[in-house]
């Protein structure tokens, strides 16, 4: 995963638990294009089916995913610390030529599947040339 | 090709959170370098967790000796359907084989060693040795 935000091994929070950051980080993402949809996979490790937004509106697609710390960071006695935990979150812009009535999406082993199929005008068509 | 420009996404505020650890466009993972890894202790035992979504239980390797932990596995690129060569037009995940050595404070017992995967997190119990162990002592007053 690259949401990489390092602190100092054995740094100690000196806020109070009530101002606790809560970090959000960019997913990274595969698009693939096919004859018939775009996909997009994004990593989401930690987020569950139930805490995922996803939602499509004037032209941007947002992927949000809440993501509740793991350790108590406040109990919890750290040795080496490589990356955060935090909310996904990023949003794309999408022209015409999604049929988004047809968006739709799976969740499985933390990566996000996501399927948009092309609208009508936007499929290539082999076009057949006849001979007379 | 994208004729209509679909996907322009709005990232570029955010760029600067994707750190040194990113394999990125595709790539296969940097050696040593991938997972990323949190590691915290109790007196019992070290945990570790990963994040490694994409893989399947079954695709990962975890040995013990002494004080090291070697985390291997492998993550499948994005399959194509029947035939098709997929075109891609962001290619940020990394794929392929990966291995992380990681060097625990003291001993653990091997035998002991508990791991689960879910949603892409991968925990790691591994119980100190024995030896190692912080005791308790208990001082008796007269």
């Amino acid at each position: 995963m690259t949401t990489t935000a390092i602190r100092q091994p054995g740094s100690k929070e000196t806020q109070p638990a009530t101002a606790r950051r809560h970090w959000t980080f960019v997913p990274v993402v595969d698009i693939v294009e096919r004859a018939d949809e775009w996909l997009v996979y994004a990593d989401l490790p930690g987020a569950t089916v139930d805490n995922i937004d996803i939602n499509f509106e004037r032209g941007v697609l947002t992927l949000h995913a809440g993501v509740q710390s793991r350790q108590d960071e406040n109990k919890t006695n750290f040795v080496l610390r490589e990356y955060g935990v935090g909310d996904f979150h990023r949003s794309f812009e999408i022209g015409e030529g999604v049929d988004a009535d047809r968006i739709h999406a799976e969740f499985n082993r933390g990566v996000l599947t996501l399927h948009l199929p092309k609208s009508e005008f936007a499929k290539s068509r082999k076009i057949q040339i006849r001979t007379k | 090709m994208f004729p209509m420009a679909v996907f322009n996404d709005f990232r570029r505020e955010m760029d600067r959170v994707l750190g040194a650890f990113s394999p990125g466009n595709g790539r296969p993972f940097r050696e040593g370098l991938y997972p990323p890894v949190n590691v915290w202790e109790d007196g019992e035992a070290f945990y570790l967790e990963a994040e490694i979504p994409g893989v399947d239980m079954k695709d990962i390797d975890l040995e013990v000796v002494g004080n090291e932990l070697t985390i291997k596995g492998r993550r499948e690129p994005v399959a194509g359907s029947e035939g098709e060569r997929p075109t891609f037009h962001r290619r940020e995940r990394g794929v392929g084989e990966f291995s992380r050595v990681v060097m625990l404070p003291t001993d653990v017992n091997p035998d002991k060693v508990e791991a689960t995967l879910r949603d892409g997190v991968l925990t790691i119990t591994l119980p100190k040795a024995e030896r190692v162990k912080a005791r308790k002592i208990t001082v008796k007053t007269n």
